[in-house]
C-alpha cells in the first residue's frame, strides 16, 4: 500500500440530505467512517514547516494526531490532541479550519488541490473517542490554589480545562442554568448536538472542574468579592459578548421582531423547536433574517427547519457575506433565499388599528432598498450605497435581527474598576490580564464577537498567565 | 437544588412562597428580580423579589397562577425543591433621600410594591399607600401595607371592598388637594400604570413604574424584553426593571406582552387537563 494518499481532494463529509434535513434537527455532518478517517489521514504528507500548526489558535499538534490516525491507533489521536484542546468535539466541528489549519495546509497549495480535512478528523476522532473510550481523565494532584471562571462558554471552559491540568481548584460560574455558554444557546442542534457538549462539560468536570450554574457573577457576589470573601486567588472572565444589536430602524419592537440571540436561545437552549417545548417560539410562514455571518445562518436555518419560507437580507454581495463558505453552502442546499446588495429600511405591522385585536402589532412586511457597492473603504470592503428609489416589500410575518453582539454590560457596571474599551469590551493586554490584579479576560469579553476556537486560544494563554501570575506571588 | 421551604395561599388565584437561596438571599434587594425553573424542561420565569431573609437564607416570591408554568410552581409544596433559582437580577428600586412617596400597586403587583413601602418606611420616609383589586376575593397584604404607610387607600374596581374605582382616584384627588410628593411608585397591570403615568404627568410628579416583560435569559442576552423609553431603545432585564413612567411607551409594551397569548392558552389547557387526569 502507497504510503500517502496523493488523491488531491478530500474525502467528502457525508452529510444528510438537503431537502431532508431542513425539515429535522438532527446533525447535517454525519462524520467520517474509521475507514474513510484512515485514507484522508494518508493524505497528510507530515511535511517539515508544519504550517498547520501555527494556524491553529491552540497550536494542537495536527500532524503527530494525524499520523495517529494514519496507523489507526485513534486513542492515540485523541490523546494528542487533548493535550493541547479541552474541547475536540466541539472544535472539529465549529472551527473555520479554511481560514486556519486547513488555510495553511501544504496539500492545498496548488490550484485545484484541497488542504487534508483536518476539522474532519478532529471530529472523527473525538468522536471516536467518546463512543468508544469509558476512561475517565484523572484530576492532576491539587497544588492548593483557587481560581473562579466566569462563564462558561469556550473561553471559560478551556481555561478551566487549562488550569485544572495544572492542579487548580477551578469553579466556574454560568449564568444560565446550564454550562455551554454560546456552544448551547447559540449553535444550533444540527450544527452541534447538546449531548457532545454536555459530554465536554462532563469530562471538564471529571478533571475536578466545579461548575456552579444560575450564578450571575457582578449580581449576586462581584469579582472583587470572589477574590476577598471566596478566596479565589485569581478569576478569569469569559462572560462573552451576549448583547444582541438592533439597526434602528422603525417597527423593530413589533411582534415578530427577534434578536438572532432570543430566536436562537428559545430554540437551542429551552428547545422550542421541539412541540412539546413549554417555551414559544414564532413559526413564521415567510422569515427575514437580517445579517450575513454564522448566525444569521443559523438563525435562517433554524426557521427553515420550523417549516418557513426564508430570506436572508445583507446590504453587501456574496463575496462580502462573513459567514464561512461552509455554512452558506449549506443553507443554499436546504433552500434559504439570499436577497443580496439588499437593506431593509423599516418593519411593517399588521394594518389592525385596535390593540385589542389578536393581530394587532404584528409584523407583515420588510421595506428595503437595493444596494450597490461603491469604491473600498480603509478596511478594504466596498461601502454599500443606497440605489435611489429601489424601495420595495418583501412580505414576512418574522424578522430576525442578525446584526453581532457587543460585550456584556453586566460585569463593567458591578465592577467599576474594570477599564473597558470603546464598545464595552473589557480591556486586557496580550496574556489577558485587565485593569484588577489578578483578574483576567479572552474570548468574546475581551475582542467583541468572534469565534470559538479564538475565544479558546484566549482561555489557554491566559491559564498560562494565571499560573505564572498565582506561582510567583 | 432550591427547596420551598414555606407556601402560602394568598387568594384562589395568588400565591406566596419562601425559598432557600442564600445566595441570592444575601445580596437581594427591593425592586430586583429572579428567574426561576419547577422543572428540567420548564421555561424561565421572571418574578419580582416580594421579600429577602438575608439571615435565614430565604427569597419570598409571590406570584400569579396565569400560564402552565405557574400553574406547575403552585403545584409544588413545602419541602418541594425548584432546580434552577437565579438572582438578584435588574436594577434595585432608588430610594435614597425620598421623603414623600406615594406607592400604587395594582392586583398582584402589590406583591412587589410591598418591599418598596417597607423600605422607604424603615428609611423615614412618609409612604402613601393606593392598593387596587378587581374584587374583595382578590385583596392580598392589606395589613402589611396598613403597617408602613402613614397615609393608606384601599380600592375595587366592583366596590365589593374598599371604595370603588382604579387608583388613579385617590391618586388624582391627593395630587388635586396639593400633596407634594418626591416620586410616585407604581407597580401593576400595564394598562394600571399607564393611566397612573397619565395620572401623575399632568401634575408634573415624578413616577417610576416597574416592568415586568416577556424575558428568557435575564441578563441582556436576548433583548426580547426590549422596551421604547422616552424614543430609545431599553432592556428591562439590565437597564430597568424600574423606568421613569412618563417615558415608557406603554402601548407598545402592551403589544408585545401579548405575543404569545395563544400559546399560553394551549399550554394552560394542556396543563389543566393533565392535572385533571392525575385527580382522576
Amino acid at each position: 500500500m502507497a504510503k500517502f494518499n496523493m488523491n488531491p481532494l478530500k474525502n467528502p463529509m457525508p452529510t444528510q440530505d438537503a431537502e431532508v434535513r431542513n425539515g429535522n434537527f438532527d446533525e447535517v455532518a454525519l462524520g467520517y467512517t474509521a475507514e474513510m478517517a484512515i485514507d484522508e489521514a494518508k493524505r497528510c504528507i507530515g511535511c517539515k514547516n508544519r504550517p498547520c500548526v501555527a494556524a491553529c489558535p491552540v497550536n494542537i499538534k495536527i500532524p503527530e494526531f494525524i499520523a495517529k490516525v494514519a496507523e489507526g491507533d485513534f486513542e492515540a489521536a485523541y490523546q494528542i490532541i487533548a493535550e493541547d484542546s479541552s474541547l475536540p468535539a466541539v472544535c472539529g466541528r465549529v472551527c473555520p479550519q479554511e481560514t486556519q489549519c486547513e488555510g495553511k495546509c501544504t496539500r492545498g497549495i496548488k490550484a485545484g488541490c484541497e488542504a487534508v480535512g483536518i476539522g474532519r478528523l478532529e471530529r472523527f476522532v473525538a468522536d471516536w473517542h467518546n463512543a468508544n473510550c469509558s476512561v475517565q481523565p484523572v484530576p492532576a494532584p491539587s497544588n492548593g490554589h483557587k481560581v473562579a471562571v466566569v462563564g462558561s462558554g469556550p473561553a471559560g471552559l478551556t481555561c478551566a480545562g487549562d488550569l485544572a491540568k495544572m492542579g487548580y481548584d477551578v469553579t466556574v460560574f454560568e449564568a444560565l442554568h446550564v454550562a455551554g455558554g454560546v456552544l448551547v444557546y447559540g449553535i444550533p442542534e444540527f450544527r452541534l448536538p447538546k449531548a457532545i457538549v454536555k459530554k465536554e462539560v462532563d469530562n471538564l468536570k471529571a478533571l475536578g472542574v466545579k461548575v456552579e450554574t444560575n450564578m450571575v457573577i457582578g449580581r449576586v457576589i462581584t469579582i472583587e468579592e470572589l477574590k476577598s470573601e471566596y478566596g479565589f486567588e485569581a478569576v478569569f472572565i469569559g462572560s462573552g459578548a451576549g448583547l444582541p444589536k438592533f439597526m434602528n430602524i422603525p417597527g423593530e419592537s413589533l411582534k415578530g421582531v427577534y434578536s438572532a440571540n432570543e430566536f436562537l436561545t428559545r430554540s437551542n437552549l429551552m428547545k422550542a423547536y421541539r412541540t412539546d417545548s413549554h417555551t414559544p417560539i414564532q413559526r413564521g410562514k415567510c422569515v427575514a433574517v437580517v445579517g450575513g455571518g454564522n448566525v444569521a445562518m443559523d438563525a435562517a436555518r433554524t426557521a427553515k427547519r420550523l417549516g418557513a419560507e426564508v430570506h436572508i437580507i445583507y446590504r453587501r454581495g456574496e463575496e462580502e457575506l462573513p459567514a464561512r463558505r461552509e455554512e452558506i453552502e449549506h443553507a443554499k442546499e436546504e433552500g434559504i433565499i439570499f436577497d443580496l446588495l439588499t437593506n431593509p429600511t423599516q418593519i411593517l405591522a399588521t394594518p389592525v388599528s385596535d390593540p385589542r385585536d389578536p393581530n394587532f402589532g404584528w409584523v407583515s412586511g420588510i421595506e428595503c432598498v437595493r444596494m450597490e457597492l461603491g469604491e473600498p473603504d480603509e478596511s478594504g470592503r466596498r461601502s454599500p450605497k443606497v440605489v435611489e428609489g429601489s424601495q420595495f416589500v418583501i412580505p414576512v410575518d418574522c424578522v430576525i435581527m442578525s446584526l453581532g453582539t457587543s460585550p456584556n454590560p453586566l460585569l463593567k457596571a458591578t465592577t467599576p474598576a474594570l477599564q473597558t474599551l470603546r464598545r464595552g469590551e473589557i480591556a486586557v493586554d496580550e496574556v489577558g490580564k485587565t485593569s484588577i490584579e489578578g483578574v483576567y479576560c479572552g474570548g468574546d469579553a475581551a475582542t467583541g464577537a468572534a469565534t470559538v476556537i479564538k475565544a479558546m486560544g484566549a482561555g489557554k494563554v491566559a491559564a498560562k498567565a494565571i499560573d505564572e501570575y498565582i506561582q510567583s506571588k | 437544588m432550591y427547596q420551598i421551604v414555606k407556601k402560602q395561599s394568598l387568594n384562589p388565584t395568588v400565591t406566596k412562597m419562601e425559598i432557600a437561596a442564600p445566595f441570592v438571599a444575601k445580596k437581594a434587594l427591593p425592586g430586583q428580580f429572579i428567574i426561576l425553573r419547577v422543572d428540567e424542561e420548564g421555561e424561565r420565569i421572571p418574578l419580582t423579589i416580594a421579600d429577602y431573609d438575608r439571615e435565614r437564607g430565604t427569597v419570598t416570591i409571590i406570584f400569579q397562577i396565569v400560564g402552565a408554568g405557574t400553574q406547575m410552581l403552585n403545584a409544588k409544596n413545602e419541602g418541594d425543591c425548584i432546580p434552577d433559582f437565579v438572582g438578584p437580577l435588574g436594577k434595585p428600586t432608588h430610594t435614597e433621600g425620598l421623603k414623600k412617596v406615594c406607592v400604587v400597586g395594582g392586583g398582584v403587583g402589590c406583591a412587589i410594591a410591598l418591599p418598596v413601602a417597607k423600605a422607604l418606611h424603615a428609611q423615614g420616609a412618609e409612604v402613601t399607600s393606593i392598593i387596587g383589586f378587581r374584587n374583595q376575593d382578590l385583596v392580598i397584604l392589606e395589613e402589611e401595607f396598613k403597617a408602613c404607610s402613614t397615609d393608606f387607600h384601599i380600592m375595587t374596581d366592583d366596590g365589593s371592598y374598599g371604595r370603588q374605582g382604579n387608583v388613579c382616584v385617590p391618586l388624582k384627588e391627593l395630587l388635586e388637594k396639593g400633596e407634594r410628593f418626591d416620586e410616585v411608585i407604581t407597580i401593576g397591570p400595564l394598562i394600571m400604570m399607564k393611566f397612573v403615568c397619565a395620572t401623575t404627568k399632568e401634575y408634573g410628579v415624578k413616577t417610576i413604574a416597574s416592568m415586568n416583560p416577556i424575558m428568557i435569559d435575564g441578563t441582556g442576552m436576548c433583548g426580547g424584553c426590549r422596551l421604547t423609553v422616552g424614543g430609545e431603545m431599553k432592556f428591562a432585564c439590565v437597564d430597568g426593571p424600574e423606568f421613569d413612567g412618563h417615558l415608557i411607551d406603554f402601548d407598545e409594551a402592551m403589544s408585545r406582552s401579548r405575543a404569545y397569548v395563544d400559546f399560553e392558552t394551549r399550554e394552560r389547557e394542556t396543563n389543566c387537563n393533565l392535572f385533571k387526569k392525575e385527580v382522576q
